[in-house]
């Protein structure tokens, strides 16, 4: 059965360029591929196209050519709204800077993941509940985002991108605001999820963190210099 | 505690598309505005201040205008004043003497009065200098022009006792005050023309016929004998009285009545109509306070504007994340709308509820009845809404068009 899944993510030939004066050549014909199950460390030095090839992978931004199919559909022929409506269903995102809203509970905040799902308040907050739980904030339900701590917070986020039981969980530097305990609680997070049969790709730039996940991906100038599991370590 | 979690590639609602619940648009703009609450608050003064000054214009309007209707009907609409007519072309400036009798003889008019400009000044004493008549006139007229014009006596009688033959007489308000008649204690007398005459009575100023305040009344028989020597003097105006049913028709038809050999001298006019007109005058100076409002209007739209312009720009990263999690660009327009849509409304409720108080307090200082039209309230709003809504549109515009990874990005 695993051989005739189709990858979580697919990335083909996947090129990014922006406009202006120089031009930049944010990622350079990458491809690759992350299976279900996957939990997957990207890294590499700052501006090297890290956050660029997670963006492809989330379907938050089109790539300038090359293709990305995401469980197995290919989202260059889908349009703006059902590209928005596969990332919405289909993937949970974690950002360093967390992304919260001001003066809104825990339980609120993350009730907002299935937001735009069309569920109905009370089922969106029940969901929530239940997520919360699952980081271990279940004591911190009603409390708003200025009377957590940055790790607490951070869960608080984790639980927003689980609220739909996303297959796949995309974290950019999710530890990069956080001490080294917090950032701890939240690595064991993903590992748990990781245990559920998510798939998860966490960008970092914490070596020890890096080293503790199955994959390697590294990245530099736009390209995937070496890949952990296909052992490979491109020269440019 | 851990979930168990199943992986459902083949979910059909996995490619449903996004959804946002009409409930989840108010809670969003809701939560949008509360967590601005200042600057929220400032901009929908603004709108306040406007709605509440229209609401409060037209209410005042309405109010006062009732006020007069009220005392219109206290006074009558029914009153018609016969002058001849003074244009160019006009006769000899005088009615003919048989007007009185053919108009008192019109079925629908109930009461006649007629007035006589005498050519004769009054003075206080002989001491005064010729000219100094203080622009008082001499009236001859009968005692029914009291009750014509529903007029009150201050003091004293109307004209004496009635079959006097020796002139009495009875003083407007202004030419009371004029002469420097206070009481009838010290038996005041005036100096009109040659002869000394007694004053009997004061009156009440005349709402429907202001320029009788001016008077200084004679009665008809005692001043052509005494004062004119014997000739009738014609009439210079004639009150009348109409069944207000048929005021129209019996308005028609009293040029002719009065003078049927050149009806076309005759004018005919309607005292009310002059207070109404002097009160639509009014509103020129309301629309004073409509300018202003609708200034406060677009001040408070402005402001709305330029709190959501600013609230795009620092909110990309909230318009990222709900990108992120299945907003499409329809859902980020419709929530900035709907943002300031809320400030709208919210402008609009304060501003109509400051509207009505200040027209109620105001209406009640004035003894005024409270009225507040309608079309105040539902214009009120709707304008407050109306604006709400365009100062959103450029904002939620720019929202919507802002990419997920800029927006994310943004710092
Ligand atoms: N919108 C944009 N316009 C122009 N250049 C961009 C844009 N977004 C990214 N870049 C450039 O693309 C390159 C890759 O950026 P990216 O954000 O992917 O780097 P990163 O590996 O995530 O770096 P970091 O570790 O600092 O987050 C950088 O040189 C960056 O300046
Ligand atoms: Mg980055």
């Amino acid at each position: 059965m695993a051989a005739s899944a189709p990858p979580a993510l697919e990335l083909t030939k996947v090129s990014k360029h922006y406009g202006g004066s120089p031009p930049v050549v944010a990622l350079d014909e990458v491809s690759v591929a992350v299976d279900p199950g996957e939990m997957v460390a990207v890294v590499g030095p700052s501006g090297s196209g890290k956050s660029t090839m997670l963006n492809m992978m989330g379907s938050l931004d089109r790539p300038t050519s090359g293709s990305v199919s995401i469980e197995g559909i290919d989202t260059t022929e889908l349009d703006d709204d059902r590209l928005t409506a596969l990332r919405g269903r289909r993937i949970g995102f974690v950002f360093q800077r967390f992304f919260l809203l001001a003066g809104v509970s825990a339980t609120d905040n993350v009730a907002n993941g299935l937001l735009y799902t069309g569920t109905p308040l009370a089922k969106r907050r029940q969901a929530a509940t239940a997520s919360l739980e699952q980081v271990g904030l279940g004591h911190r339900l009603e409390h708003v985002p200025s009377e957590l701590s940055g790790g607490e917070t951070q869960r608080v986020a984790v639980a927003r991108a689980l609220v739909h039981n996303p297959a796949l969980i995309l974290a950019d530097e999710p530890t990069g605001n956080l001490d080294s305990r917090s950032s701890a609680a939240v690595m064991a997070l993903f590992q748990k999820l990781n245990e559920q049969g998510r798939t998860i790709v966490i960008i970092t730039h914490d070596p020890a963190i890096a080293e503790s996940l199955p994959r390697q991906i590294r990245v530099l100038d736009g390209r995937v210099e070496h890949d952990s599991r296909t052992a490979r370590t491109v020269l440019s | 505690m851990d979930q168990a979690y199943e992986h459902r590639p083949d979910d059909v609602d996995a490619m449903a598309p996004s959804r946002l619940r009409v409930p989840d648009i108010v809670r969003v703009a809701t939560t949008g505005m509360q967590a601005r609450k200042a600057r929220a608050a400032l901009s929908v003064l603004g709108i306040a201040i406007g709605i509440a000054s229209l609401v409060g214009v037209l209410g005042l309007s309405e109010s006062s205008k009732s006020d007069l209707i009220d005392q219109l009907d206290a006074l009558g609409t029914d009153l018609l004043t016969i002058t001849p007519g003074q244009g160019f072309g006009a006769g000899d400036g005088s009615l003919p003497d048989t007007a009185t009798q053919m108009i008192d003889r019109v079925p629908t008019v109930t009461e006649v009065a007629t007035v006589a400009d005498l050519p004769i000044d009054v003075y206080r004493n002989d001491l005064i200098p010729a000219e100094q008549t203080g622009a008082l006139t001499v009236r001859a007229t009968d005692p029914d022009l009291l009750a014509t014009l529903n007029g009150g006596i201050a003091e004293g009688s109307f004209l004496g006792e009635a079959g006097s033959i020796y002139p009495t007489a009875t003083l407007g308000s202004v030419a009371a005050e004029r002469l420097g008649v206070s009481d009838l204690e010290d038996q005041p007398v005036v100096l009109v023309g040659e002869e000394w005459v007694q004053v009997v009575g004061v009156l009440e100023p005349f709402p429907l016929a202001p320029d009788l305040d001016r008077s200084v009344f004679i009665g008809h028989n005692a001043a052509v004998d005494h004062l004119l020597d014997g000739d009738d003097v014609a009439a210079s105006s004639i009150y009348v009285r109409v069944d207000p049913q048929y005021l129209a028709a019996t308005r028609d038809i009293l040029p002719a009545t009065a003078d049927p050999e050149n009806p076309e001298e005759v004018e005919v006019t309607r005292p009310s109509d002059v207070i109404e007109a002097q009160a639509a005058a009014e509103s020129a100076f309301t629309s004073l306070f409509l300018g202003l409002g609708l200034v406060a209007l677009v001040v408070g739209g402005i402001g709305i504007a330029n709190v959501m312009v600013i609230g795009v720009i620092e909110r990309r990263g909230e318009i990222g994340l709900r990108r992120a999690i299945g907003a499409t660009r329809r859902h980020i327009r419709i929530q900035f709308l709907a943002e300031s849509l809320l400030m709208g409304l919210v402008g609009g409720m304060v501003g109509v509820g400051l509207g009505c108080a200040a027209t109620a307090a105001y209406a009640a200082s004035q003894q005024w009845r409270v009225i507040i039209p309608p079309v105040a309230i539902g214009g009120g709003m709707l304008a407050a809404l109306l604006i709400g809504g365009i100062a959103g549109l450029y904002p939620a515009m720019r929202a919507s068009r802002l990419a997920p990874t800029e927006a994310l990005r943004a710092d």
